[in-house]
């Protein structure tokens, strides 16, 4: 690990002040992701900017809906009642993620910030153009079984790990920010980019800005939810394929539809021809597998990773399915 | 007094490892003490061109770095087994030359972890990079046959195999792969070497502090006299730390030329490449029956991996020479050297990844000729070795399979795969033999009785996690008829009575022997002493009439008439009194030695996702004597949860064009959790075993690994119809 000093930010401006003047500086919340990739020297900070005393962890419910601090940590913001009450498919989707331990550490910014787990992304001997812009690109032929399948480029094929994000998705969050050139607010959908040309950039936040918060709108999704995760052991892994699936149900009609994708893109994944499928149908297992179909059509697997196209399929069905029974 | 041996009596050690008070290798606190980080290489295969220490040495707190362009002479070991513990007989630093990817390439000492750490990452290396061998399948045209493996055949044949094979009326034959494995003990290796002079003391984590003394001695071409290892306690190994690997030697040439203490911890990535493997497997098994389901033939053979330098063979067929009364059997197995590291025991080596070849073979079988699995094993029970053609010292196995089947409810199995449902999940039921060979090796041991009436047992030997320091203690304590709290067993020291590596499943049977043989013999010595004082209860009275219980020794059906061990050595004026004990195997083998068992496994699966879950495991085993219910039971329940690993989770991945591991780290290399692991039900069948030893011990460390893959295989199987050959079984592979 390389030397590096450490300020802990009393309030939010000289916390992006402290960051500002330099690329190679960096905000710490709970430092899950920042710390494991400093030991492996994928992160390099000359500057640690301590975020974790600054009062932005409430979780509060208001007229719009709910506004989560960047700071609460995800253990807190699962087992919130109001979260538990009104958007249980966002509890489900963190309490999937990591182990108990990770998540009481773990911050909602951090979360959406948090990296890869591309094998070659974290070994800096491997070329990677995330890390490396123009060094190439060592997953592509190599060993590619937890890549992704949709929206990746010829520069990089990785995928964004979190659950979390996954639940925002679905729901239709928005990330507040704060920066040196004032505030901006970002719809969750286009906070994660995809890779594109630029692979070394994986939201639209600057160097500058800091997640103060995430505001999610009211949802009618608290009934017919549904988040699945399927993965190589029972917990504490991450997803191959994950789905939150959200349904709004009246009179036997979908009213309302959301899907959304863990563990197949470089951001989670919205399904919207599925959702254009689902609404105005009836919540029957074929509606269910013709918007699963749709999803995977424009799916590109790779070498290893073959099997996430139809895994994929599956579990968008099992998830509506699930959500379905839940009423 | 109540005997303790076969007690379910808690760890002597349990509460200072509970509360941080065990000092394990890495903890040990050393005055001045340096820290040094081992660079390795990168690429794996090629030499180095350039390697730039500049930087690095002008880092803050950086005491010196030692690289192939200066570290001292350092003297190869021969191969595995051959002497010493042998990890990889590549003596570090030497040359240039890359062999694998993480192989040691200098090491960086400085005042603290930190800094060294940051030194060696500051090393900066060319290399000449040549096209590494990473792929067995790739690479098969250079493999080449293995007769004999240390002490182990490989080569072997009884009738005509493949004759019979070729004519049997039913036939089973298919290819089945397992992946390389790491050990991932919970404590990495840790070493720590302080000279005095001419004399080294390393405090080391290793399963073999003799074999380490002698391999290091060997290394640094001193006289083994001059070092001593010590070891006190071990946070897990499983065969990882039987071996020397680099770090150990390089802590060692470190504190020489630095003149100060010099402590070596490998971080969890060194775990993946610098101290062993499992080796991938590729194995072919062709079975040969009856009709009936009686065995005609059985031929196991197949492609293991070792490295460029050493030799390594996974003994994968041992089992299939062991289990079955097969009359044409033949085994070969062959070595793939690629450019990886040494591969190394790891627990149940051969026989885990072995008895996942036959034992699923021999499930194909029975649904092959629609018999009960259970029956057709019972139909080719071997009543003597089969290919050895001597008895049994004692074996239980058919018990094993009446209770386990009975405690699972085998019988409400139905046999046609898929016919088992609870609403969309699959159920499935397996089963499959457990085997594992009864190892033993010479130990020594004394047994020493103060007059404060307290015990002192000891033997080199180490305590790896297994309970070795509670069954000692208990075996002397029973022996002298004193309570286990009176006893300390102190080991882990190579100035202590020689004693073998903790290998093999064999501690128990070989330094119990030892110290049951000191503790008998201390006790006769104190006896004997009674006997010719007339001051004595005991003046002339025979050694059978006399009984040990309660601290004190006495005349058997009349306790009054005896005495305290502390009046006796108070009498004689003495402030102790020893006795040790040399054990020795027998040289010709009668009998044929090994501990059997029976797992029965149920599992649940999702056929849409592919993903399994198991929900019960039960056992039952039969070890010889079990000295402590509880050890014994945890360490068949630990072996069991570590074959559920190798059956659905673990897999290190190389990749192919470079050469280096992947997922080097314990979020993408997946162990089990506890939410992966059922409940897992473990019964012994009680067995009086005069042949093996005094003791009558044979073993319970590895025999749970063995077979367990198979009867989650078998299960999967039973639940979908689908027979996965390949490990692990992730959900992709169900889909
Ligand atoms: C072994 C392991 C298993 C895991 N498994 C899962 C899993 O199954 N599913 C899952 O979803 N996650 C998983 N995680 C990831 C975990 O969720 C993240 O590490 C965690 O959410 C990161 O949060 P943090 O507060 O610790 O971030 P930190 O490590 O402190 O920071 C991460 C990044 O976010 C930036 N950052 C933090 N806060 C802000 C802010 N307010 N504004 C701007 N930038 C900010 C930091 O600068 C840094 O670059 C796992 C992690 C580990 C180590
Ligand atoms: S997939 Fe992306 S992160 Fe992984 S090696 Fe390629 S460029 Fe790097």
């Amino acid at each position: 690990m390389k030397p590096f000093s450490y300020v802990r930010a009393t309030n939010q401006n000289t916390a992006i002040q402290g960051v500002a003047d330099r690329q190679s500086a960096k905000f710490i919340a709970g430092g899950t992701n920042l710390i494991d990739l400093m030991k492996v020297e994928v992160a390099q900070p000359d500057r640690l900017v301590d975020i974790t005393q600054l009062p932005l962890s409430e979780i509060e419910i208001n007229s719009d809906g709910l506004r989560i601090g960047a700071l609460a940590r995800n253990s807190d913001l699962a087992y919130n009642p109001e979260v538990r009450s009104h958007y249980p498919l966002l509890s489900q989707a963190i309490l999937a993620g990591a182990s108990p331990q990770l998540r009481n550490m773990a911050t909602v910014g951090g979360n959406l910030m948090q990296r890869t787990r591309c094998y070659y992304f974290m070994d800096i001997a491997a070329p990677c153009n995330k890390r490396d812009p123009g060094a190439g690109c060592a997953a592509i032929e190599g060993y590619n079984r937890i890549h992704a399948i949709f929206g990746a480029s010829d520069k990089c094929i990785a995928t964004h790990p979190s659950d979390m994000c996954v639940g925002l998705a679905a729901l239709d969050a928005k990330v507040r920010v704060a920066g040196s050139n004032g505030d901006r607010i970002i719809p969750i959908a286009d906070f994660h980019r995809l890779p594109g040309d630029i692979p070394e950039r994986d939201t639209v936040l600057e160097q500058d800005e800091l997640i103060v918060a995430i505001d999610l709108p009211n949802s009618p999704f608290a009934k017919n939810y549904h988040y699945l995760k399927v993965r190589d052991r029972a917990s504490y892994a991450f997803a191959l394929v994950s789905v939150a699936a959200a349904l709004e149900i009246e009179n036997g009609t979908i009213k309302a539809a959301r899907i959304a994708l863990g563990g197949v893109a470089h951001k989670p994944w919205r399904a919207f021809v599925a959702e254009d499928i689902l609404v105005g149908a009836k919540p029957t297992e074929e509606t269910f597998a013709a918007a699963a179909t749709a999803t995977i059509r424009e799916a590109k697997p790779y070498r290893h990773n073959q099997f996430k196209v139809e895994m994929a399929k599956r579990a968008i069905v099992r998830a509506l399915i699930n959500a379905t029974e839940k009423s | 007094m109540n005997k303790t041996i076969g007690k379910p009596i808690n760890r002597v050690d349990g509460r200072l490892k509970v509360t941080g008070e065990a000092k394990y290798s890495g903890e040990i606190p050393l005055e001045n003490i340096a820290y040094g980080v081992i660079i390795t290489s990168t690429i794996a295969r090629g030499r180095i061109k350039h390697i730039n220490t500049s930087v690095a040495e002008k880092s803050p707190g950086v005491i010196g770095i030692i690289t192939h362009l200066d570290a001292p002479k350092l003297y190869a070991r021969p191969n595995f087994g051959h002497e010493g513990a042998a990890g990889e007989k590549l003596a570090p630093l030497q040359n240039s030359t890359i062999y694998y990817s993480g192989q040691a390439i200098g090491v960086a000492i400085a005042d603290t972890l930190e800094r060294a750490t940051y030194a060696a990452s500051l090393v900066k290396v060319d290399y000449v990079v040549e096209t590494p061998l990473t792929e067995m399948g790739k690479e098969r045209d250079r493999a080449y046959p293995i007769e004999k493996f240390v002490e182990f055949t490989v080569e072997f044949a009884l009738g005509d195999a493949d004759a019979e094979f070729a004519k049997a009326e039913v036939k089973i034959e298919a290819t089945y792969t397992t992946p390389t494995e790491h050990h991932n003990p919970m404590e990495p290796h840790a070493t720590a070497a302080v000279w005095e002079g001419e004399n080294l003391t390393v405090y080391d984590s290793t399963q073999y502090i003799f074999g380490m003394r002698e391999g290091l001695a060997k290394m640094l071409g001193i006289p083994h006299a001059n070092v001593r290892v010590l070891c006190k306690f071990i946070g897990g190994s499983f065969g990882c730390k039987y071996g020397l690997w680099a770090h150990t030697p390089l802590a060692a040439i470190a504190a020489r030329q630095f003149r100060r203490p010099v402590k070596i911890v490998l971080t969890r990535e060194q775990m993946f490449g610098l101290v062993g493997h499992r080796s991938e497997t590729e194995q072919q098994i062709k079975l040969g029956a009856t009709p009936e389901g009686r065995l005609t033939a059985l031929i196991h053979q197949g492609i293991s991996q070792t490295s460029i330098f050493d030799e390594f063979v996974e003994t994968f067929t041992t089992t299939s020479r062991t289990m079955y009364a097969v009359p044409n059997l033949r085994t070969a197995q062959s070595v793939v050297p690629l450019n990886k590291g040494t591969p190394t025991i790891m627990r149940a080596p051969g026989e885990s990844v072995g008895t996942f070849a036959l034992e699923s073979a021999m499930d194909e079988l029975a649904w092959a000729l629609k018999l009960d699995p259970i029956e057709l094993r019972l139909r080719n029970y071997a009543e003597v070795h089969p290919a050895r053609q001597v008895p049994w010292s004692s074996k239980s196995l058919k018990e094993c399979y009446a209770l386990a089947a009975e405690k699972f409810g085998w019988s409400r199995r139905t046999p046609e795969p898929g016919s088992m449902r609870d609403d969309r999940y699959l159920i499935g039921m397996g089963m499959a033999s457990a085997c594992f060979p009864m190892e033993h090796f010479p130990a020594s041991a004394i047994a020493r009785i103060f007059a404060d009436g307290s015990v002192v047992v000891q033997s080199g030997s180490q305590e790896i996690g297994t309970g070795t320091a509670t069954v000692m203690a208990q075996l002397t304590a029973d022996m002298l008829g004193v309570p286990v709290e009176k006893v300390r067993f102190e080991f882990g020291d190579t100035e202590l009575a020689r004693s073998p590596g903790t290998v093999g499943s064999g501690t128990a049977a070989s330094v119990g022997t030892a110290v049951h043989g000191a503790a008998k013999a201390v006790r006769a010595k104190v006896v004997a002493l009674a006997q010719k004082d007339p001051n004595s209860p005991l003046y002339g009275v025979p050694e059978p009439d006399i009984e040990t219980s309660q601290e004190r020794i006495f005349v058997k059906n009349n306790s009054a008439k005896g005495e305290t061990y502390q009046a006796v050595l108070a009498r004689h004026n003495l402030e102790y009194i020893d006795a040790n004990f040399d054990a020795k195997p027998e040289e010709e083998e009668e009998f044929a030695k090994c501990s059997f068992g029976a797992h029965f496994v149920e599992v649940r699966v999702d056929p849409e996702l592919g993903e399994v879950r198991l929900t019960r495991v039960v056992g039952a085993f039969a070890a010889g004597r079990i000295l402590n219910e509880k050890t014994a039971r945890s360490q068949i329940s630990g072996a069991t949860i570590m074959g559920i690993g190798m059956a659905l989770h673990e897999e290190t991945i190389t990749d192919p064009h470079t050469g280096r591991i992947v997922n080097d780290n314990l979020a993408e290399y997946h162990l089990p959790v506890n939410a992966d692991i059922p409940p897992i039900d473990i019964y012994f069948i009680d067995e009086v075993d005069t042949h093996v030893n005094p003791i009558g011990v044979k073993g319970a460390g590895e025999v749970g690994i063995t077979g367990i893959i198979a009867a989650i295989a078998n299960a999967i199987y039973h639940a979908t119809g689908k027979r996965i050959r390949d490990l692990p079984i992730t959900p992709d592979k169900l889909l």
